[in-house]
């Protein structure tokens, strides 16, 4: 049981080393390319957004309907709440070229799509 | 109504396989049902404070504020399950034994029964403040049909506790020798998906490394938004395109809960049985 209670104890500083490994990704959220989406009458404005291929980049959703949305795509991987007025920031990509859908979680009818497209060689 | 049915059905779905499970890893331990109650009061009293606060809780960490906030919950759901597993390990065995004999409540587990209100709590708590915030914003909007969408929502709850109920039961057909492995098992299983969800979450918003995006895509198998897709996420963690990082969380944790578990029961193997065991002087 002690070599047990030992291991335990150096689980911090690898969780605290996986930390700072993190932390130079915080850095690339300000050069990260931000693409913008309003929601109004449940609907997305643009419906429709292309991104280069493999790279981060951030979807930013301005709600302008007084509900609140829940910003989600299964193929992106991202679920956030939007309050009525509000906006949030959800993180994006790498992504493979191809197309991928968004929607409100709280009004299906509010869909959207994005592509990503690979760089011309 | 069948919109808004499905949407509620789909986040307490999440929450009661998650509670289907407690349940019947908590069989046999005295007072348990006030434990389970107040979880659920717990978590639903939480579920309303977050999503009062949800436009507050987005501005935290950088805009980032809801993943942390959910990666947090998560971690500690998952030291909670692991607490209980390891607390199972040592004590299963003479529960199921003394339950066989006397079949009643056994056992005084209150501090294992607390970690698993603090599970139930926090899976109540995670579903439902989307639920509350949803059935909420119906009930604002007083668009027409919104009595419709409303009951809709009510019969998604009343759906979502039922195959709690149902999965719970199914678990307790399993004959007693078996039920505390098979419980301890699906709850390491749990416990594994939370900490790959936790690890993913914080990966995606660039807080930890992501180690590979994508390492394999099994969408065509079972895609992430299908319903049986959703389940598997809540029982087990799956993703159809998992990151690296979630997929070592999710290994770290079952090799941890399932090694210490053994070493437990090893170490309590080499020892002598039970004081009560042998007469003395």
């Amino acid at each position: 049981m002690r070599n047990g209670i030992f291991r335990s104890h150096s689980l911090l500083p690898a969780l605290l080393g996986a930390a700072v490994v993190g932390l130079p990704h915080l850095a690339l959220a300000d050069a990260m390319q931000t693409y913008h989406l309003t929601l109004e009458d449940h609907t997305f404005l643009p419906s429709h957004l292309e991104v280069p291929a493999n790279t981060h980049f951030l979807i930013e959703v301005t709600n302008k309907d007084g509900t609140t949305a829940e910003f989600e795509s299964y193929d992106m991987k991202f679920e956030k709440i939007v309050v009525g007025q509000g906006h949030v920031t959800a993180h994006a990509g790498p992504l493979p070229a191809g197309t991928y859908k968004f929607f409100d979680d709280y009004h299906p009818e509010a869909t959207g799509t994005l592509t990503a497209v690979a760089p011309k060689e | 109504m069948l919109a808004s049915l499905l949407i509620v059905f789909r986040e307490v779905m999440e929450a009661g396989l998650i509670i289907g499970i407690v349940l019947a890893a908590t069989r046999g331990i005295s007072g348990r049902t006030g434990w389970v109650l107040g979880g659920i009061v717990a978590g639903l009293a939480g579920a309303i404070l977050v999503a009062l606060f949800a436009g507050r809780l987005e501005e935290a960490f950088a805009g980032n504020g809801q993943e942390v906030f959910n990666a947090a919950i998560l971690c500690i759901a998952v030291v909670m399950l692991g607490w209980h597993n390891l607390w199972m390990a040592s004590h299963g065995r003479q529960m199921a034994a003394e339950m066989k004999a006397l079949g009643q409540q056994v056992a005084r587990g209150d501090r294992s029964m607390l970690a698993m209100a603090v599970v139930i709590a926090i899976a109540v708590l995670r579903e439902g403040s989307e639920v509350v915030l949803f059935l909420y914003g119906i009930a604002i909007s007083a668009e027409i049909g919104f009595g419709a969408m409303l009951a809709g929502g009510l019969l998604g709850i009343l759906g979502g506790a039922a195959l709690s109920f149902v999965l719970y039961r199914g678990l307790l057909a399993i004959p007693l020798r078996w039920l505390f492995s098979v419980t301890s098992g699906l709850v390491a299983l749990l416990a594994a998906g939370m900490a790959g969800q936790a690890a993913a979450l914080l990966a995606r918003d660039d807080i930890l490394p992501a180690w590979g995006y994508g390492l394999w895509d099994t969408s065509w198998l079972l895609s992430d938004g299908s319903l049986a897709g959703r389940a598997a996420t809540a029982l087990v963690g799956y993703s159809a395109q998992p990151l690296g990082i979630q997929v070592a969380a999710w290994i770290t944790t079952l090799l941890v809960l399932v090694l210490g578990a053994r070493l437990i029961r090893q170490s309590q193997g080499q020892a002598p049985p039970s004081a009560q065991a042998r007469p003395r002087p």
